[in-house]
Formats: structure tokens, C-alpha cells, sequence
């Protein structure tokens, strides 16, 4: 498998991310026209920071001009499950790997970029992760721009359906293994009832929906873990499940 | 606004992009401890549960629309269509609905 299918694997996957983020990317430039910064500023942010819900926080705090320590923390909460994912996306990377790349794979740790790239079968090619880059962070920018220039100019319809890309997406990579593994198809359920329950009961439904994803995330993946332990051999035969969904994306590095 | 734009847009694109780059940077090797290799292996499909629902539920102009769409990419993902497939086909199912029901 050589660069350059990699990269066009990774292309193809990126197609949905695009229409996705192009969507909520829009919605952020009208709130950023409404919130009085420049286009420029506004797409600044969305190519410096290519997230959706810490790009909304900093607007609001941009607005409110909060210090700039409350802005440090507030982003550093809302982000923090960038920093569960890269650590799973590190066991993913080759280790004989050239050290830079890891520093260009960081950049496109988003909820969309690490859920194709997870998808991906065996170890994955850096290649793979500049090719979907290479298409979800123009369609983020590209969004910022147009919601920000424009206004509301996307009938509300188109975006609305187009909501759903990136949730459709999601489920692509994450029920194929479920239709394999007994254990998968039983955290998967358990994941989205317990998501249910922290996002409608009360109390609960106080906890910010970041804090919600990595609180559920090391409770249910740590109880996975300690009670169905992955056997050596049982990682790999699983990582090919999702991408022999995925129509023959082989992204052997 | 007293305060620079500017150091704002910094202080959120450091911060953000050192908590994805920490981890890949320090992590450099293969764990080799059976928990947390399972950990982390299980980790992205919670993640993604977590985060698809019930957001999808109000990501659309109505539930019944929403719940369609989740519908419709359930079936295609458990019959191992494409990713592009599945998202697209939710996407114009979602579509469908609105335009049909005039909402």
C-alpha cells in the first residue's frame, strides 16, 4: 500500500467530514457575524482550531471578553478528549514512523478525523490522515467563511439534512464491529443508554457534554477493559472488520 | 473588547492543539499492559456512541426526521455499506422526510 492510495483512501473518507463541517462550520460563521468579529478573525479560528464545540465556547467568551486564563482552562475542558483519542491513535502509528509526522497527525485530532482514522485496517499511514485533513479542514474553513460572508443563505432544509453527515459517519465506523463482536455490540449499547440518561436526567444533565464523553468514556471502556480484556491476537482480527465495511479502504502503511 | 483578538485566537489554538499533541508525542511505543492495550482499544467505540447519541435526535429540524436518519444509517452500517454510503444516504433519507412532511 504506497502513499499516494492512502492519501486517496483518506480522501474519500473525508468527503462526508466535508459536508458535514461544512454544515456546523456555517452555523459558527453566523454566530461569529453576530458575535461582531471579521471574517478573517473567524476563519483564523476555524483553521487554528478546527473543533466545533471549543470554537463555540471561544466565541462566547470573545464576546463576554473573559480573561485570557478562563479562555486557557475553558478550551482546555472542552478539548480534553482530543487527548483520550490521540492517546489511542498512538497505538494505531507505526513506531518506526519519522517523528514529524506525528506532529501533523495532532492537527486533524478532531471527533470525525479520529473516528475514519480508527476505522482504518492495521496500523495507520500517516498518508491516510493528510488526505482526510486535506478535505475536512477546507470544508471547516470553507463553512466559516461562507456563514460569516453571507448569512443565512443555505436553506434551512439543506442544512439540516447535511447534520446528520458527520452522526452517519459515526455509525459507519462503529457498528460494523458491533455487527462482529458480541462485546462491541454490547458497549455500544450500553454507551449510547448511558449518554441517553447523563443527557436527560437531572443532575446529571449539568455535567457539559465534554465532561459527559470522557467521564462515560473511562468508566465504560475501563469496565470493558478489566472485564473482557482484548486477547494479543484479538485486536487485529477486529481492526479488519470495520474497514472491510468500508469497501476496500487498505490502509497498510 | 478590551482584550486582543489575536492572543484570544492563541490561547485557544495552543491549548487545543497541545492536548492532541501530548499524548502523541509521549506515547511512542506500543503499550504492552494488557488493561490499558484493551483500554484504549475499546475506547473509540464508546467515544463515538456516546457522542452520536441521542445528539443525532436534535441535530435535525425535528426528531421524527432525526430518527429517520439514525434508522437508515443503522440498517446500511449493520449491512457494511460504505462510510461515504452510509452518511450520504442518512443525509438525503433526512432530507426526504422534511420535504414530504413540509416541516
Amino acid at each position: 500500500m504506497n502513499k499516494k492510495a492512502n492519501f486517496t483512501a483518506g480522501v474519500r473518507d473525508g468527503i462526508p467530514i466535508f459536508l458535514g463541517y461544512m454544515a456546523v462550520s456555517f452555523t459558527f460563521g453566523i454566530m461569529g457575524r453576530n458575535a461582531g468579529i471579521s471574517a478573517w478573525e473567524a476563519v483564523l479560528i476555524s483553521a487554528t482550531n478546527l473543533t466545533s464545540a471549543g470554537q463555540f465556547a471561544g466565541l462566547s467568551l470573545i464576546s463576554a471578553s473573559a480573561s485570557y486564563m478562563e479562555m486557557a482552562v475553558t478550551q482546555f475542558i472542552i478539548n480534553l478528549r482530543y487527548c483520550l483519542m490521540s492517546c489511542a491513535l498512538s497505538q494505531k502509528l507505526d513506531n518506526h514512523l519519522p517523528f514529524f509526522h506525528r506532529f501533523f497527525i495532532a492537527y486533524g485530532v478532531t471527533d470525525e478525523i479520529f473516528g475514519v482514522s480508527i476505522g482504518c485496517k492495521g496500523k495507520l499511514s500517516p498518508y491516510y490522515s493528510y488526505g482526510v485533513i486535506s478535505v475536512a479542514a477546507p470544508g471547516w474553513v470553507l463553512g466559516t467563511f461562507l456563514g460569516i460572508v453571507m448569512g443565512n443563505v443555505l436553506p434551512t432544509r439543506v442544512v439540516s439534512a447535511l447534520s446528520v453527515a458527520l452522526y452517519g459517519m459515526f455509525i459507519a465506523v462503529i457498528i460494523p464491529p458491533a455487527k462482529e463482536s458480541r462485546v462491541i455490540r454490547a458497549l455500544v449499547l450500553v454507551s449510547m443508554i448511558l449518554s441517553l440518561i447523563f443527557t436527560k436526567a437531572p443532575y446529571l444533565n449539568q455535567i457539559s457534554s465534554g465532561f459527559r464523553i470522557i467521564i462515560l468514556t473511562l468508566v465504560i471502556a475501563g469496565a470493558a477493559a478489566f472485564f473482557f480484556p482484548v486477547k494479543e491476537e484479538n485486536p487485529d482480527t477486529a481492526e479488519n472488520s470495520p474497514a472491510s465495511a468500508k469497501e476496500g479502504s487498505e490502509n497498510e502503511a | 473588547m478590551k482584550h486582543n483578538i489575536y492572543i484570544y485566537i492563541l490561547v485557544m489554538a495552543v491549548v487545543t492543539y497541545l492536548i492532541r499533541l501530548v499524548p502523541l508525542t509521549l506515547i511512542r511505543k506500543e503499550i504492552k499492559n494488557p488493561f490499558i492495550r484493551s483500554f484504549l482499544y475499546y475506547v473509540p467505540y464508546v467515544t463515538l456512541a456516546v457522542m452520536t447519541f441521542p445528539a443525532i435526535l436534535s441535530a435535525t429540524a425535528n426528531i421524527w426526521s432525526a430518527a429517520v436518519g439514525f434508522a437508515v444509517a443503522l440498517i446500511l452500517a449493520w449491512q457494511k455499506r460504505s462510510l461515504i454510503s452510509v452518511s450520504l444516504i442518512s443525509c438525503i433519507s433526512v432530507f426526504l422526510v422534511e420535504l414530504i412532511t413540509g416541516i
